[in-house]
């Protein structure tokens, strides 16, 4: 925030009433303000640069470990991230050198099935490259078509110009991009909206990073109709599906911000119980694991309550197997399910539940 | 004769830079910001034409300078301002507004002298680029046919 008042403001500085919010708003950000608002002094070609303390002073590591820790698996996901962190970091040695360094175009396409993270990546997307000094907000707008696309004549360039100015400094999320773009209905607004984007892309390419993310079979159809867009996007990341193991990680991380824990008996089962729903049709990976513990809570809730009786710290944060095993997921295959277990508590060991 | 209205209308001219770095101070202030554009200089035309809708809920500067280039691009030769409303109950009302663009010449005002009874007399101002129709009132096209001055062609 104080990014960019701040270069403008050092004339001016006026006392003026309300500017104690401004200044509250800033103050605990300084060093990355500095970082962003100072043009870092040239070099003479003969100096040299330290890159690992280059890294620090924009807490670049700091930045991409959290971001591997934050995240399981997406191993493509999280190299080409760390691929953009690099280039940015480069270039803005070069650009210390006088070498001249042309902005890389960042807009970027998400592929991937349903709960694989692409949202939450795009956010911490935004984050990141605010840090890197390549946007100056970083904030995350998400909008899908609607949002884009107007019901009537003249009413689809406003609607999408507006979302285009709030996205702008930060990161614009399109979700299921391909809905954009109807080719059975020759009269429909959505290509209107796809040039007025290709429009802002080409020409706001240092205010706006545009991040269309959708399944992949649907985008591929989507850009063969659309070579301006498919030209335009330089980074096609794919989203690889979790396997097992990535997902009862990801059900530790989920389980350990909501404070509750699993019983032994109760990983097990649930080991199990996520093994047979990624078999099942409408698998979402991520958000699958979210409903499910949603659901154990409930019935945590519902078994504690009939209980009665005293109640302890305990085990309000336990769920036990029986919560688990009530799910319908269960139902279909009651008898062969325990012979499981003991291969899913080898999983479990390693697991920071 | 060069008008001033609004804030910072007796620095010079703002460069591009100055004005995104004050439209983001806006921005960080929570304010809407408006464009709008008017040919009319008069001191009492606070009623200008608004360019688009009032920008609610942008993040960054970026968004504003894209509208006033805009503007620009459409009315080179007119009067051009952003305004930065601040919605905050208890204020609500304009909290900022500056003008980002002006004609290349400013021919100024006429003040015009009316004797009433009592010796009293009332003034009044006319610009002299009001007295075109709107439309025309700024810019090189409208020299070659009315040479400087608005003359009887105007009706």
């Amino acid at each position: 925030m104080s990014a960019t008042a701040g270069p403008a403001g050092n004339g001016f500085a006026m006392p003026r009433p309300g500017a104690g919010r401004a200044q509250g708003d800033g103050s605990p950000r300084e060093p990355a303000g500095d970082s962003e608002g100072s043009p870092p002094e040239p070099l003479s070609p003969g100096e040299t640069v330290e890159l690992g303390e280059e890294q620090q002073a924009q807490r670049l590591s700091v930045m991409l470990d959290e971001f591997d820790r934050e995240f399981v698996g997406l191993a493509p996901v999280k190299a080409r991230v760390r691929e953009i962190a690099a280039l940015l970091l480069i270039d803005r040695l070069r650009q210390r050198y006088g070498l001249t360094s042309s902005r890389p175009s960042l807009h970027m396409c998400f592929t991937g099935s349903p709960g694989t993270g692409k949202t939450t990546v795009a956010m911490h997307m935004g984050e990141m490259l605010r840090e890197l000094g390549y946007l100056r907000k970083g904030q995350l707008v998400s909008v899908t078509r609607d949002d884009l696309v107007g019901q009537y004549v003249g009413h689809t360039a406003p609607k999408t110009k507006e979302v285009l100015k709030r996205a702008m400094g930060g990161v614009l999320l399109i979700d299921e991009a391909y809905y954009l773009y109807r080719p059975e209905n020759e009269r429909d607004y959505g290509q209107e909206a796809i040039e007025i984007l290709l429009q802002f892309m080409e020409a706001h390419r240092e205010d706006l990073v545009v991040i269309l993310a959708g399944y992949a079979d649907r985008m591929d159809v989507f850009f063969r109709s659309n070579p301006g867009m498919a030209s335009r996007v330089a980074h096609h990341i794919d989203f690889p599906d979790f396997s097992l193991d990535e997902l009862m990680q990801i059900a530790g991380l989920m389980l350990d911000r909501e404070q509750y824990q699993l019983t032994g008996p109760a990983r097990s089962a649930f080991a199990e119980y996520v093994g047979l729903r990624m078999t099942q049709p409408r698998f979402a990976n991520a958000r699958s694991i979210r409903n499910a513990i949603d659901r154990m809570r409930l019935r945590q809730a519902r078994r504690l309550v009939a209980a009665g009786g005293t109640i302890g710290r305990d085990s309000l944060i336990e769920i036990s197997e029986t919560d688990v095993r009530a799910s319908r997921v269960f139902g279909d295959q009651s008898p062969g399910a325990t012979g499981q277990p003991s291969a899913a508590e080898s999983h479990q060991s390693r697991q920071p539940l | 004769m060069r008008i001033t209205q609004g804030t910072f209308s007796y620095l010079p001219d703002l460069t591009d830079d100055e004005i995104a770095a004050q439209i983001q101070y806006a921005v960080d202030q929570g304010w809407a910001i408006a464009v709008e554009f008017t040919d009319d200089p008069h001191p009492r035309n606070f009623l200008w034409e608004m360019w688009g809708l009032p920008m609610f809920g942008i993040a960054d500067a970026a968004a504003g300078m894209h509208e006033v280039r805009a503007c620009r691009d459409s009315y080179p030769e007119h009067y051009i301002r952003v305004n930065a409303y601040d919605a905050s109950l208890g204020r609500q009302t304009t909290a900022l507004s500056f003008i980002v663009n002006r004609p290349a010449e400013e021919p100024g005002f006429r003040l015009d002298r009316q004797e009433g009874s009592d010796r009293r007399i009332r003034y009044s101002l006319q610009a002299y680029a009001a007295q075109r129709p709107g439309g025309m009132r700024y810019g090189r096209n409208e020299n070659h046919n009315g040479a400087g001055h608005a003359g009887p062609a105007s009706g």
